[in-house]
């Protein structure tokens, strides 16, 4: 069985897990996102034929949600926090370097897909301010100089 | 049956009905853009606002969604509810400048400047055109996509849809004309939606005249007798006064 087929196996195992359920598009749409980082074409293609939805009502609930992505995700996902207090500490001098270190903008993933970087509004730990999230982890009162460090412990 | 008073005036309505329907009945014109009388009602557009009056609270809502109550007291044209349309008229004028019916309310309400960022849009977001392709024609082909913002009333993926069949009902009811659709020669094209799609000709005269697509869900959806797709509206009403004067002269 190649790939591609196990993965269409896979999707299937997890839209019937929900077929019943009201409102059971987003569950299905976060695990799928969940296991593979983000939506295809061919997924939601998939949710909305076997939820028999139209196929707009499935892009569209995609689109909306934040935590739904429609590219894929790196295997890390890097939270600048840009909210008030880590605003004012530097915040985005943190995120301007992350972008120089990973030649990429806030918003994109590097093309080896193993970091994706974004900007969130607080993570609840201003006093930590400037704060980072690497996936379920927080690195505060940052510097510039710090960030190779903090990336190289995220391979 | 429900009784109401909608500026003064006494009005009972059966249960069910809006606050804009029953001022209708009472003959008080409210404003619309994104109501339609064969859809459900949305309350997308805002310009519709009314004052409702419940003990010594009053709210502002909108007259397309609200139902009527018993010895409900609605205000449609106190100060606060005439202000706050304005409001809304201009923010639609900021984003659509050029969209005549938004223009043509301004123009009512006396609204001269804009005061916020002008967009060059044409789209308000009334969610219409969405309305009537999932409730009437029952394709679903748009929807709302993105939030905030950034919404936008789009096909699945921003690209040619499968199901839209071409009919055109979107851009019919579409009150900012936003929704760009051209014919050539064989082909319907939808611009907004992405999508082209191949007419069928008329048996007759070979005009092209309707979707191939369109063809085939209306034989999905009434039962017709299957000539009366082979011929335009043209053709069908020649051969139609044809038989009447056949008729009258004693032919047949």
């Amino acid at each position: 069985m190649n790939d591609k087929m196990k993965r269409k196996v896979d999707l299937e195992k997890v839209i019937n897990k929900y077929k019943a359920e009201k409102g059971g598009i987003i569950s299905v749409l976060q695990e799928i996102n969940r296991e593979y980082g983000y939506l295809s074409e061919d997924a939601l293609k998939l949710v909305a034929k076997k939820l028999d939805v139209p196929l707009i009502q499935v892009y569209s609930i995609a689109t909306f949600y934040t935590a739904f992505s429609l590219k894929p995700r790196g295997r890390h996902l890097i939270n600048v926090c840009l909210g008030t207090a880590c605003f004012v500490k530097g915040g985005n001098r943190i995120l301007e370097k992350l972008e120089r270190e990973l030649g990429i903008k806030a918003g994109e993933t590097t093309k080896e897909l193993r970091y994706s970087l974004d900007t969130v509004h607080c993570i609840g730990c201003c006093s930590l301010a400037p704060v980072i999230r690497i996936d379920e982890d927080a690195y505060g009162r940052l510097k510039q100089e710090k960030v190779p460090e903090i990336l190289k412990k995220h391979k | 049956m429900l009784n109401l008073t909608i500026d003064g005036k006494k009005v009972s309505v059966e249960k069910g009905t809006t606050v804009l329907h029953a001022a209708r009945k009472l003959g008080i014109e409210i404003p619309t853009l994104c109501y339609h009388e064969g859809v459900s009602p949305y309350g997308a557009c805002r310009v519709c606002l009314v004052e409702v009056v419940k003990g010594i609270k009053t709210g502002l809502t909108t007259s397309c969604t609200c139902l009527a109550e018993e010895g409900m007291e609605v205000k449609s044209d106190s100060p606060r509810v005439l202000e706050s349309r304005k409001l809304m008229v201009e923010l639609l004028l900021a984003r659509c400048p050029e969209a005549e019916k938004v223009k043509d309310l301004a123009r009512k309400m006396g609204i001269e400047g804009v005061r916020f960022k002008r967009e060059d849009k044409e789209c308000i977001l009334c969610g219409l055109c969405v309305r009537v392709c999932q409730e009437i024609i029952e394709a679903s082909v748009i929807g709302f996509i993105n939030r905030g913002a950034n919404r936008e009333v789009e096909t699945p993926f921003q690209a040619q849809s499968d199901v839209c069949i071409g009919c055109g009902a979107c851009s019919s009811v579409c009150p900012t004309e936003a929704i760009k659709i051209k014919e050539m020669f064989d082909k319907r094209i939808l611009e907004t939606w992405h999508t082209e799609l191949e007419l069928k000709s008329c048996k007759i005269c070979g005009r092209y005249f309707v979707p191939k697509k369109e063809l085939e869900h209306l034989k999905e959806k009434i039962e017709l007798p299957e000539d009366i797709f082979e011929i335009c509206t043209d053709c069908k009403r020649k051969s139609l006064t044809g038989k009447i004067g056949e008729i009258k002269t004693g032919a047949i």
